[in-house]
């Protein structure tokens, strides 16, 4: 109940907290902060990009730079303790710096899918009518297509590399974010508070700006999140599959599809650039699901 | 309490109000004296709702929810209007608020038709003039703004400042009985049904309107917190110099808070008349139905009967004459083919009922007989 | 019902044409056109120009689009760059090949999806929930192409009992032999149908014990087998219909574990096209995958209908 919200111990803080009013969002960061799971795996997450972003400091060696006779050392080796790759430059520092192009490939186009699409999708719900229906039958066509076909029909025939790759990718998560903004945005719009609004006689963009808005951006934030972890995983298998980032660039996808030859000498470590990706996909998986469960508050 | 009309009216609405032809079919208006022109009529309103489906999702029916409505409500007085689930109270709320377009018919405030090129009121300035509550006292709020700024955004919409808004917004929260200092910052979820229908109603006074339409406002509440907010509904009618439209399907309420009472039944109106005498001889056989149905505290008057027997009929296929006429146990040939006017019947010029019965010479044989001389 | 499968056909229409529409624009933007690529360059530009007015291709680019769309229509895809056979035919045969891999994956992914969701429904707030909440975090993030290297790593590499690669003697496995090369490329494509179907089956599954009917069944005094098949009824709708969209997406989206096994399917075919830029097999694989996409939709759609007519708008 209502007041139990603010009821304390202490009366002072009681009467400062009812006096203040909880936000929403304030709500949200006490139950994230009670969340330990999901703040290691923030943690986690800012160690991995602090890694990636200053990789000259945790690594040794050129990521670049490869010798013959150091091909496909195994794990443990001494100076290289990842190993080396089929061209025998080193497996750590590989990974470190193809963070960076992975995590670039990764987040960018769902960010870039976020803006777009949230646009779209918000101006669909809340106009409604004919706009409307022009907005979803456009995500329709684009629906029509597996994900991976879509970003593979793009990057395959427009050609490779990292500008196409992240075209791709974006265009493949807008339809989601579309159909999710539009979803949501008609639902908030038919509430009572949003007719209270238009009753009031505000204009259009005003009952967007502090009553849809506020309302709307928090579940798409979240689901977006959710992308995260696919479009890391998508954007490493184009690569795998000759796609997105092109030699001799640092990928993990890349890593893993160049090292697939060396499967039959050194297992372990063609398998490694996978472990990278596991792992960051599930950080984000982890985190996105902590963000929702934070966000699902019982009002 | 002061301030309340403080605000400046971005637009003059001080314009001469047109007398209103007196229609004889919609009586009990303007008859009482020194108030003579009606602060709102409602003319002829229709809202045809389509349904769609079959091969190519056209409309393959209409859903009649508003069908001819007219009514007046006159200045400083508060019209209940009852009937039971989707006979269109609601919808016809909607309609004078103009949050729904309507099919056909005129709303006039204040003698100004709503929407008219000359001499018209603008919407936006129907709705400085009209306010509404509804029912859901918690979706009726933004859950991610605290309650005062909900409150000062109708005021800040319309040209005040911000400071000068949440200035009102907390003197109007005072005014409906919340301490501005305890509960301005505080977001709807933290309060309670009955605090929240309170802020609704300070968010509907943010504009000094002169009409509060109050849509089923307190059918959620708690009995006792109903009665709460009951009272202080009265209290700022006569403080604020209000009218109310006062939508229930609760007629004890109803009997407490209304001047004049309108039922409605299946779009259209059946009846409409000062309270006292409406509830104490109801003339239309659905509104004597409705108050029969009502449990009684006196057990020398029991329910024997069912006093309405079968189903409301269908919106979509309304019966043909009197709507009313499948449920009537005085149901006649001219009810079949003639729908009833809404008019006053002979010797009440307050009250109006849409009945064959109460129209002399209409062809029933129940009609009553006309006023001599 | 028929009404609401008309109009879902119908609607199919425009959505077909704007994928259509789609692929045209992306072989139209690719850069350099079909003559740069089967002409060296050396050629003086006369000959060159002489072929594009031979293949059309200084036609506005509406006539083309409609040329191209009516050839797809009577089912000409068009030839291929490189072996300069019909796309059409190579495409048949290479769709088969998926399919001998994506019914097999759908049906263990579905089988084993339901069975572990029930279970983990049935067994909420137990270990085994837990567990099963863990196991499906980390199956929708692993990579599947990653699992299948892994498990070609164990199986193939190290412990060598199962091939790695190829489909062996092709054609509807008939041998153990054969069936050795299924194992590890179906075993890899069920993870993500089973990963999705377990999730959603134990949701729904749960959500439909929580509701007051159940209980009011069990008052009724229905056994709990009863109880079962009125909770089943209740989450097929939603299960068949992810069914299908996950069998569209095995269909459609098989070509990351394609190329981890050299199966020779649509998504080896396509990797082949890519690899040879040859535009013709690309753009008629994916418009034909596309279209079978768009065709699972509406028989699930429909189906759906079907079941429950609440979906029947």
């Amino acid at each position: 109940m209502a007041d139990a919200a603010v009821l304390s111990s202490d009366p002072a803080l009681a009467l400062k907290r009812a006096q203040q009013g909880q936000s929403y969002w304030r709500r949200v960061w006490q139950r994230l902060r009670d969340d330990k799971m999901t703040l290691a795996v923030i943690g986690v997450l800012a160690l991995l990009l602090l890694m990636v972003i200053f990789a000259p400091w945790f690594t040794v060696h050129d990521p670049y730079v490869g010798s013959v006779l150091r091909r496909l050392k195994p794990i443990g080796t001494p100076g290289h303790w990842l190993g080396t790759d089929e061209v025998g430059r080193d497996l750590w520092s590989r990974m470190v710096y193809g963070g960076r192009l992975s995590l670039l490939a990764g987040v960018v186009p769902v960010f870039l899918a976020l803006l777009i699409g949230g646009f779209l999708g918000i101006l669909a719900g809340y106009v409604g009518g004919v706009l409307n229906s022009a907005i979803m039958r456009l995500t329709d066509v684009l629906y029509a297509f597996p994900s991976i076909l879509l970003a593979i029909a793009i990057t395959g025939i427009l050609g490779a590399g990292l500008q196409n790759t992240i075209l791709a990718l974006t265009i493949s998560f807008i339809p989601p974010i579309i159909r999710i903004s539009e979803s949501i945005t008609t639902q908030v719009r038919h509430l009572d508070f949003v007719e209270a609004a238009r009753a009031s006689g505000a204009a259009p963009l005003t009952i967007m700006r502090y009553h849809i808005l506020n309302n709307v951006l928090g579940p798409i934030l979240v689901y977006a999140t959710s992308l995260i972890s696919i479009c890391i995983i998508l954007a490493a298998g184009l690569s795998f599959l000759g796609l997105g980032v092109t030699p001799p660039s640092a990928e993990w996808g890349l890593m893993l599809n160049n090292l697939r030859q060396a499967l039959w000498v050194s297992p372990f470590v063609a398998a490694l650039p996978g472990v990278m990706i596991f792992i960051t996909s599930m950080c984000f998986n982890l985190m996105s699901d902590g963000l929702r469960q934070a966000m699902d508050v019982r009002l | 309490m002061t301030g309340t009309r403080d605000i400046p009216l971005p637009t003059a609405d001080a314009c001469a109000p047109v007398p209103v032809s007196a229609r004889s079919e919609v009586a009990g208006t303007g008859a009482s004296g020194g108030r003579t022109a009606p602060l709102l009529h409602v003319d002829n309103l229709t809202k045809h709702f389509p349904l769609k489906g079959g091969l190519l999702n056209r409309t393959q029916a209409l859903v009649q929810a508003v069908d001819g409505v007219s009514f007046n409500v006159l200045t400083g007085e508060t019209l209940g209007i009852v009937g039971e689930s989707g006979c269109g109270k609601s919808t016809t709320a909607r309609l004078m608020m103009h949050l729904i377009r309507p099919d056909g018919g005129t709303i006039a405030f204040d003698g100004r038709k709503v929407g008219a090129i000359e001499h018209g009121l603008s919407h936006r300035d129907l709705h400085r003039q009209m306010q509404m509550v509804f029912q859901d006292s918690y979706s009726s709020l933004n859950p991610r703004l605290p309650v005062v700024m909900s409150i000062a955004f109708g005021p800040f919409v319309h040209g005040l400042g911000r400071s000068a808004a949440l200035k009102r917004a907390m003197e109007l929260l005072q005014a409906v009985g919340l301490d501005p200092l305890l509960f301005a910052n505080r977001y709807p979820h933290e309060l309670s049904g009955g605090q929240r229908q309170r802020v609704n109603i300070a968010r509907a006074l943010a504009l000094s309107p002169r009409i509060v339409i109050l849509d089923e406002a307190v059918s959620a509440l708690d009995k006792s917190v109903e009665a709460q907010v009951l009272n202080l509904l009265v209290d700022l009618k006569a403080q604020l110099d209000l009218t109310y439209v006062f939508i229930s399907h609760d007629l004890n309420v109803v009997r407490y808070i209304s001047d004049r009472v309108m039922v409605m039944y299946l779009g259209k109106v059946v009846e409409i008349g000062p309270v006292d005498r409406l509830y104490r001889d109801p003339r239309h056989p659905y509104t004597r139905a409705l108050l029969s149905a009502m449990p009684s505290m006196n057990p020398r008057r029991r329910t024997v009967e069912a006093p309405l027997s079968g189903d409301p009929p269908n919106p979509i296929r309304p019966p043909s004459g009197c709507r009313f006429r499948t449920r009537c146990p005085f149901a006649e040939q001219v009810c079949e083919a003639v729908a009833p006017l809404l008019l006053a019947p002979p010797g009440d010029a307050l009250r109006a009922v849409a009945c064959h019965m109460s129209v002399p010479k209409s062809g029933h044989s129940r009609a009553v007989a006309a006023v001599s001389a | 019902m028929w009404a609401y499968t008309f109009r879902r056909l119908l609607y199919a229409v425009p959505v077909l044409l704007g994928v259509s529409m789609l692929v045209f624009a992306l072989i139209h933007l690719a850069p350099g056109d079909v003559v740069d690529i089967l002409v060296p360059p050396e050629v003086p530009k006369e000959i060159a120009d002489d072929l594009r007015r031979r293949f059309r291709l200084d036609e506005p680019i509406y006539v083309q689009y409609f040329a191209w769309l009516g050839r797809l229509l009577v089912g000409d895809l068009g030839i291929s760059f490189f072996t300069n056979r019909p796309v059409g035919e190579e495409l048949f045969g290479a769709l088969g090949n998926t399919l001998i891999l994506a019914l097999p994956a759908a049906v263990l992914g579905f089988l084993l999806g339901i069975l572990l969701g029930a279970l983990a429904a049935y067994n909420h707030d137990s270990w085994l929930d837990k567990l099963f909440s863990a196991t499906a975090i980390v199956g929708v993030s692993l990579p599947h192409y990653w699992v299948g290297i892994v498990l070609v790593a164990i199986f193939a590499v190290v412990f060598n009992v199962l091939p790695a690669q190829g489909m062996g003697l092709g054609g509807i496995p008939t041998s153990w032999e054969q069936l050795k090369h299924l194992i590890l490329p179906v075993v890899t494509l069920s993870l993500i149908p089973m990963g999705v179907i377990s999730r959603l089956v134990r949701a729904n599954v749960l959500e439909i014990l929580s509701q007051e009917f159940v209980g009011a069944l069990h008052a009724k005094g229905l056994l709990s087998r009863r109880v079962l098949y009125h909770t089943l009824k209740n989450a097929a709708p939603s299960a068949l219909a992810l069914m299908g969209l996950q069998f569209g997406y095995l269909l459609g989206g098989s070509i990351l574990v394609e190329t981890v096994f050299n199966w020779p399917g649509s998504g080896g075919l396509m990797n082949l096209a890519i690899f040879r830029r040859d535009i013709p097999v690309l753009s008629g694989t994916i418009v034909v995958l596309a279209a079978i996409f768009v065709a699972i939709n509406i028989l699930v759609d429909v189906l759906q209908a079907l079941i429950d007519p609440r979906m029947r708008r």
